[in-house]
């Protein structure tokens, strides 16, 4: 295990070197680069010169801010009032990474609460009594399989998940978010996580769904959110974990999709951006450098013998020491960039791109690189589908193994209707 | 509640009986909602438990979108009583506008533009809308996914490279724009016509020449040669290699690094030059120019080592760092493939 408490990339004598060079030409993109970096060389020098110590996860203030916020949010959240479920996965993830434990009893009032949140008609919605849609199922499941008690598991109505996902499903191979709802590759991550995980995965499910997402990657190498839009790191890493989860990946020019990620990286600010020319985010720490493994995975499937043994394609010190130094508010909760305000999704993704950045591994192999002291170490975000590790579904390992071994024991349900048949103008789900 | 604001202060809504949001006994994620929300959203709910289809049904839908743009929920129910009670879609356009204007990231509001724009089968606002919101933000993602919707479904190409380059005059960083050249482009002459590649070639290297540090126009000149094969193009690197003298960046190293591998793919005979060079651009990129991909750089270089080391594959170490150290592997290197 490597620990870094000596030489920050940061503090380099040729990091200064590595700021945006505009050519003399300023447009909006240069203008905007610009102030960024010099905001992260503030923050760089002012921990220069008061920190002696080396870079620290804040863990109790985000304890306490994920803690408070489980139970509790102020009238600002109004704004994810149909995003409650992504609130309760956010927070137990952020908690799970953190190694912190959730109290027994209100691992059931969340248990209880997604059952609301959950659809008549199947999938789950954004609240009670609101229609069913992809993202927020998706959330409901991993936030379930995270508490991973029987209760949580006899939750999730498989049966009706499985006639939700048929729904929503497009004759071209793509999934729409929710009935009458918008398509995008968002969707087939959604479908194929809880599908997988809950096991209700049938021959026709995803038919022609790789075919579909193969057609969003573009002339970048990286994927769009449908075909011909420009390459995001969010839709990226759902295409691919899509593929990964559909064993499918070998269909995609990974060569081109590892160019294009790695250049994603910023030089100056160690982060990713999430497209080409645009700006570093701390979310992206997941959605572009969760990447790595996934592809480092596939090309080692493909009889790649050349990949390293110990490190994945991206500068993980780099990326840790932006995530430390950059993204945490000192009370507590992570965030975008130097000026933003903290929020559960920043949290929760500057975490688990943290974890990525930690911790190197592959089928007998897990070697560690830890910037800044010993308890910065988070847990792992690998989880092992029969094989080597890969942050596909973003929660701990050993809960996808769990909740994979239960819901295997049961039968895959039947189909009780056929793909799309649901298209009607009805004001909710109810039949 | 102030009156006037709240549903439950108005006596058009006196006859219909509020649901309050269960939570249970113990809620998790408990929002503090203003007044004003939990009440419209308590109306919202009845209606909704109702299946209401009426006029005060769709003022509230308003009401319920203002206060939370993102809830798909209300927003579908606003479509269903459109089509129930035969609202006016032109109004509809102008409401839309008005919010998009206001909240120009939002998913659902440009779902909706799309429904009505479809139902009224008019697109004759929509070149000139985008184009408005992304004149406040370049790269709106959801902008640019309208606009290609718009193009394609409706056949609208005639000025879309005309306001490309327009964009690309502003900000020639602009991926979005970038990407939209090639969307254009792909959906209407194509790249297969030398002449048109050839233009868009030139048309690169020209913006390469202005601002050589701009990463998105080296990934389109890529972006647009690869198919056909880097090495293919005539007197392309000869072009670059001058480049490099004047106007070199990290993506320059990574083009030649590029061209070169193509070469070796598609090229027969002895390699062992072309192969040497690259590896040492692969070596350059890793160690001193683009040093934050030099995990990436280095792969790179062991993957064309190992394609194309024209020594018998068996004896040649492509293994990278070990426990033991990496003066092995190094050493081996030098003995077989020189660079």
């Amino acid at each position: 295990m490597e620990s870094v408490s000596s030489p920050l990339r940061c503090f380099g004598e040729c990091h200064t070197a590595e700021k945006y060079t505009d050519d003399g030409v300023e447009t909006v993109t240069s203008v905007e680069q610009r102030k960024v970096e010099r905001s992260i060389q503030e923050v760089v020098s002012v921990y220069k010169q008061i920190h002696s110590l080396p870079p620290t996860l804040l863990r109790d203030q985000h304890y306490q801010y994920l803690k408070k916020g489980l139970r509790h949010l102020s009238d600002a959240y109004e704004c994810l009032d149909a995003s409650r479920p992504w609130l309760c996965y956010w927070i137990l993830h952020s908690l799970e990474l953190l190694e912190e434990p959730v109290p027994t009893a209100i691992a059931s009032d969340v248990c209880k609460f997604l059952a609301r949140c959950q659809s008549p008609t199947g999938g789950f919605a954004g609240g009670p009594c609101q229609a069913a849609h992809l993202a927020p199922t998706y959330a409901a499941v991993n936030a379930l399989c995270i508490i991973g008690t029987q209760e949580a598991y006899n939750i999730i109505d498989r049966e009706k998940l499985l006639s939700f996902l048929f729904s929503v499903k497009q004759p071209d191979g793509s999934f729409v978010m929710h009935i009458g709802g918008e398509v995008d590759v968002r969707s087939t991550y959604c479908a194929a996580s809880v599908a997988s995980l809950t096991n209700i995965m049938t021959p026709t499910l995803f038919q022609d769904t790789p075919t579909w997402i193969v057609s969003c990657q573009n002339w970048e190498g990286g994927l769009g959110g449908v075909p011909g839009l420009e390459a995001h790191g969010g839709y990226t890493f759902c295409g691919m974990a899509a593929m990964v989860i559909l064993g499918k990946e070998h269909m995609l020019d990974l060569k081109s999709l590892l160019r294009w990620v790695a250049s994603r990286q910023m030089r100056y600010e160690g982060g990713f951006q999430g497209r080409c020319n645009k700006l570093v985010d701390g979310c992206y720490s997941f959605w572009q450098a969760g990447l790595l493994p996934l592809l480092h995975r596939a090309l080692f499937k493909g009889g790649d013998s050349t990949l390293s043994l110990q490190k994945w394609m991206f500068e993980q010190q780099a990326l840790q020491e932006y995530i430390l130094l950059c993204c945490q508010n000192p009370a507590g909760g992570l965030l975008d960039k130097p000026g933003k305000s903290r929020d559960f999704y920043h949290t929760c993704y500057c975490l688990s791109g943290l974890s990525v950045a930690q911790h190197f591994g592959n089928m007998d192999l897990h070697h560690e690189l830890i910037v800044g002291r010993e308890e910065n170490r988070l847990v792992i975000v690998f989880s092992s589908l029969q094989a080597p590790s890969h942050p596909v579904y973003n929660i701990c390992p050993e809960k996808v193994a769990q909740a994979i071994q239960h819901f295997h024991q049961l039968p895959v349900p039947v189909p009780a209707q056929k793909e799309g048949s649901s298209a009607c103008n009805t004001t909710t789900d109810h039949s | 509640c102030p009156i006037h604001q709240c549903p439950s202060n108005r006596k058009e809504w006196a006859d219909l009986e509020p649901v309050p949001q269960d939570d249970g006994p113990n809620p998790v994620v408990k929002i503090a909602y203003s007044d004003k929300f939990t009440d419209v959203y308590d109306y919202f709910r009845a209606l909704l438990k109702n299946d209401e289809k009426s006029d005060r049904a769709f003022t509230l839908t308003a009401e319920a979108i203002e206060l939370n743009a993102a809830n798909y929920t209300v927003w579908h129910y606003r479509r269903v009583l459109l089509q129930a009670l035969e609202k006016d879609l032109r109004e509809e356009m102008r409401y839309i506008t008005a919010i998009i204007e206001d909240q120009p990231k939002n998913y659902q509001v440009w779902h909706h533009r799309r429904m009505v724009v479809e139902w009224l089968n008019d697109p004759s606002e929509e070149l000139e809308f985008i184009a408005e919101i992304l004149s406040q933000d370049a790269k709106n993602y959801h902008a640019w996914q309208h606009r290609q919707w718009v193009l394609k479904e409706y056949k609208l190409w005639d000025s879309e490279l005309e306001y490309v380059e327009q964009l690309l005059e502003e900000d020639v960083r602009n991926n979005s724009a970038w990407n939209q050249r090639h969307y254009v482009i792909s959906h209407t002459t194509g790249y297969s016509d030398p002449s048109i590649l050839n233009r868009e070639v030139q048309y690169s290297l020209k913006q390469i020449k202005k601002a050589p540090h701009n990463e998105s126009v080296w990934n389109y000149l890529k972006g647009i040669l690869q198919d056909r094969g880097l090495s293919s193009h005539p007197g392309l690197l000869e072009q670059i290699l001058e480049l490099k003298e004047t106007h070199c960046s990290p993506y320059l190293l990574g083009f030649l690094v590029d061209i070169y591998e193509d070469s070796l793919e598609n090229t027969s005979g002895d390699q062992v030059e072309v192969l040497s060079k690259a590896l040492e651009l692969c070596e350059l990129l890793a160690q001193e120019k683009d040093t934050i991909r030099r995990e990436y750089w280095s792969y790179v270089g062991r993957s064309l080592q190992m394609k194309y080391c024209s020594d018998d594959p068996s004896t040649t170490s492509s293994a990278p760092e070990t426990d033991r150290g990496s003066a092995s592997v190094s050493v081996h290197q030098e003995t077989t493939c020189n660079s």
